[in-house]
């Protein structure tokens, strides 16, 4: 299966009680690349993710992941899929019941025969790329923020992924912990051969590491290019998103009648 | 929680647990005395069975050597069929008699066993001959209205 | 107009939800090979729910034995009867109070536990991780805990019972001074191994599966928001409650009368 591209997305629409979530998608994940999908909260992007990963069904159109149609999939099929697949979820979510080891030992123990001792090195291999292996007998509740989306990040690697998605990796992390996952999801998809996809709403950082990027904006893709590209768009959406603009195509008002209008009202009232 | 002592505990709690439901079972309900040992059966024939169940005791000289496993009725004689499964310890003559009595005042009825003197003993499948039934209330109250009326017009 | 609409739809939703957690219950007995393959987890589970209720469904079973040998001296002295105090307390604990009483403090107990724990686990995503991971969360979470409470259930019914049973004892026997002998006699001849025993193991094993599966389905259902956990934590408890306790009337009515 010497495809260009992993991951294909044609004509995708998603509608969830009757609201239109997604609109026309049609996104195409080359081997290799990391890309990012970004856009402002609830515009669809986690949703996307959703239906790579078949958590989701799509209304039409059709997702494909390594040739196969996600939604056609079997149980057994999309099993066998996920196997290959790693996820960062926003926040980790870790399990809270087990230690750092045990979570990365998980996918290893249930999908694998591996004895314990060779376990034990793979373990300790995936905690030292992303930096943590003096911490694998912690718990989760031990841990900072920022270690965790790191412990995070070992588990979702441990069976070697050709496919890692990130939900929002860089949401509410300081700087050192910023730059450290954005260096991380780079390394590792390098090292690893893999495809990347990183659904973000961070510019600066996402900008540094990713080969191409779409924009999406009310469920449908307004923009997509390089980093480069973005940077220098005409796009109204993209520009006010990219530069940072308090005001533009997204607006700042929330939506209400005229300002005038309303005063006058609660004068009246008040009088 | 290391995997042996969170496996020790939960052994803990089902052996501990167990023997609450032994102990419910032998020391407050009747399994140890009920019976799980070799029984035969016997028929009876009574006129009025009055209040008898079925898991009845069997009693001889007031210790139970059997149970009560079926009554039905026999549309032929016009009477009660009771069938008794005794204990594989006890043989009773032929001529045992057998009666329904009352536990107490107004308790449970069960059948009493009353040995006679006959050299033969009540093999499996056989029928006791000789049976009085049970005393209905209501008769009594009667017939004993009817001995103080006839006491009363004797005396007049 | 309008209320009877609302009525109506609530009503429609609750029958809707029903079918839902009735199919969430097939799921659970068609996963569950984990459970037995994977005895650890199960094994864990019944530490979780049955062991650590111990202490709350020894002492309240203790006290409610005492209790019943209280107000049971106190009833049947005034009919003379006294020597019955055995049958008394041990026949209303191990028919009724024993099943009833356990479930609903374990409901209360373990039941919240389970719940809070599957919704929490909901709300970071971890059931979510596990998805993606090819680990199915019902057969790796759900199923290990619902078998924990129902295998604890009629374990912690028993030592109800039998605690209660040695409470009545102690207050009847050793402070009022009920004889010792007759207090035990007459229980072993008025209570029977299959009609009263047996069938309160039958109750306590209905009531665990209604206090597992309600537990279950709960946590799994729960809004992914502090609000839904502890509203769903809630929801089992007053769920299983009356479950348990329509449950029992209904069990009661074909164990205890007719035959």
């Amino acid at each position: 299966m010497s495809q260009e591209s992993l991951v294909e997305i044609r004509d995708l629409n998603f509608t969830y009680d009757s609201r239109p979530v997604l609109t026309g998608i049609n996104m195409t994940i080359p081997r290799g690349k990391v890309v990012a999908v970004m856009g402002i909260s609830g515009c669809g992007k986690t949703t996307t993710l959703r239906l790579i990963g078949g958590q989701l069904k799509p209304t039409s159109g059709t997702v494909r992941v390594g040739g196969q149609v996600v939604h056609e999939l079997d149980a057994d099929g999309l099993y066998a899929l996920r196997r290959r697949m790693g996820m960062l979820f926003q926040f980790g979510a870790l399990f809270t019941d087990m230690s750092v080891y045990d979570n990365i030992a998980f996918q290893m123990r249930e999908h694998t025969d591996l004895p314990e001792a060779l376990i034990h090195d793979l373990v300790l291999m995936k905690l030292h790329a992303v930096g943590l292996r003096g911490a694998h007998r912690l718990m989760p509740a031990e841990l900072s923020g920022g270690m965790a989306r790191r412990v995070a990040l070992a588990r979702a690697i441990a069976l070697d992924p050709m496919l890692m998605m990130y939900d929002e990796p860089f949401a509410g992390l300081d700087p050192i912990s910023l730059a450290i996952v954005g260096e991380l999801i780079r390394k590792l998809n390098d090292a690893l051969g893999a495809s990347s996809i990183v659904v973000t709403h961070d510019v600066q950082e996402s900008l540094k590491i990713v080969d191409y990027v779409y924009f999406v904006s009310e469920g449908k893709i307004v923009a997509e290019g390089t980093a480069e590209d973005m940077k220098n768009s005409k796009v109204p959406y993209v520009h006010q998103f990219v530069w940072g603009e308090s005001d533009g195509p997204v607006p700042f008002q929330y939506p209400s009648r005229p300002y005038g209008e309303e005063l006058m009202q609660s004068g009246a009232h008040g009088g | 929680m290391s995997r042996t002592s969170l496996d020790l505990w939960v052994g803990f709690f089902v052996a501990v647990g167990l023997g609450a439901l032994l102990f419910l079972a032998l020391k407050v309900g009747n399994l140890a005395s009920s019976s799980s040992g070799d029984t035969y059966a016997i028929q009876a024939k009574f006129d009025n069975i009055g209040g008898l169940k079925v898991r009845g005791a069997v009693k001889s000289a007031g210790v139970v050597v059997g149970r009560v496993t079926e009554i039905r009725f026999d549309p032929e004689a016009y009477l009660a069929l009771v069938t008794i499964q005794v204990d594989a310890r006890y043989k009773f003559p032929r001529d045992t008699f057998a009666t329904i009595n009352t536990s107490g005042l107004l308790g449970e009825q069960y059948i009493g066993f009353e040995v006679g003197g006959d050299t033969e003993m009540l093999k499996a499948g056989d029928t006791i001959k000789k049976t009085q039934s049970a005393v209905v209330l209501e008769k009594l109250i009667s017939q004993f209205m009817f001995n103080k009326a006839a006491e009363d017009g004797g005396k007049k | 107009m309008r209320a009877l609409r609302d009525l109506g739809q609530r009503v429609t939703a609750r029958i809707w939800r029903l079918g839902y957690a009735s199919r969430f219950f097939l799921a659970i007995l068609m996963y569950s090979g984990t459970s037995l393959r994977r005895l650890h987890l199960t094994i864990r589970e019944i530490y979780f729910t049955g062991v650590l209720s111990l202490i709350i469904i020894l002492v309240s079973g203790l006290f409610v034995g005492m209790v019943l040998g209280l107000q049971g001296y106190d009833t049947l002295a005034r009919y003379g009867s006294t020597e019955a105090l055995g049958v008394l307390v041990s026949l209303s604990l191990v028919r009724e109070l024993g099943p009833v009483v356990a479930a609903l403090l374990f409901a209360s107990r373990a039941g919240s536990a389970i719940t809070a724990e599957i919704g929490m686990m909901k709300a970071t995503e971890q059931l979510s991780a596990m998805e993606m991971m090819a680990v199915d969360p019902i057969s790796r979470v759900v199923a290990p805990r619902f078998w924990g409470g129902v295998i604890s259930m009629p374990l912690l019914a028993a030592l109800f019972s039998a605690m209660g049973i040695f409470g009545g004892y102690l207050v009847g026997v050793q402070l009022i001074g009920v004889d010792e002998g007759s207090f035990w006699s007459q229980m072993q001849a008025s209570v029977d191994f299959r009609e009263d025993i047996l069938n309160g193991v039958i109750k306590s094993f209905v009531f665990g599966i209604i206090v597992s599966w309600v537990a279950v389905f709960e946590g799994y259902d729960a809004e992914p928001t502090a609000e839904g956990v502890s509203g769903a934590t809630t929801r089992t408890v007053v769920t299983s409650s009356l479950a348990i306790l329509a449950a029992d009337f209904i069990l009661t009515a074909f164990m205890f009368t007719g035959t």
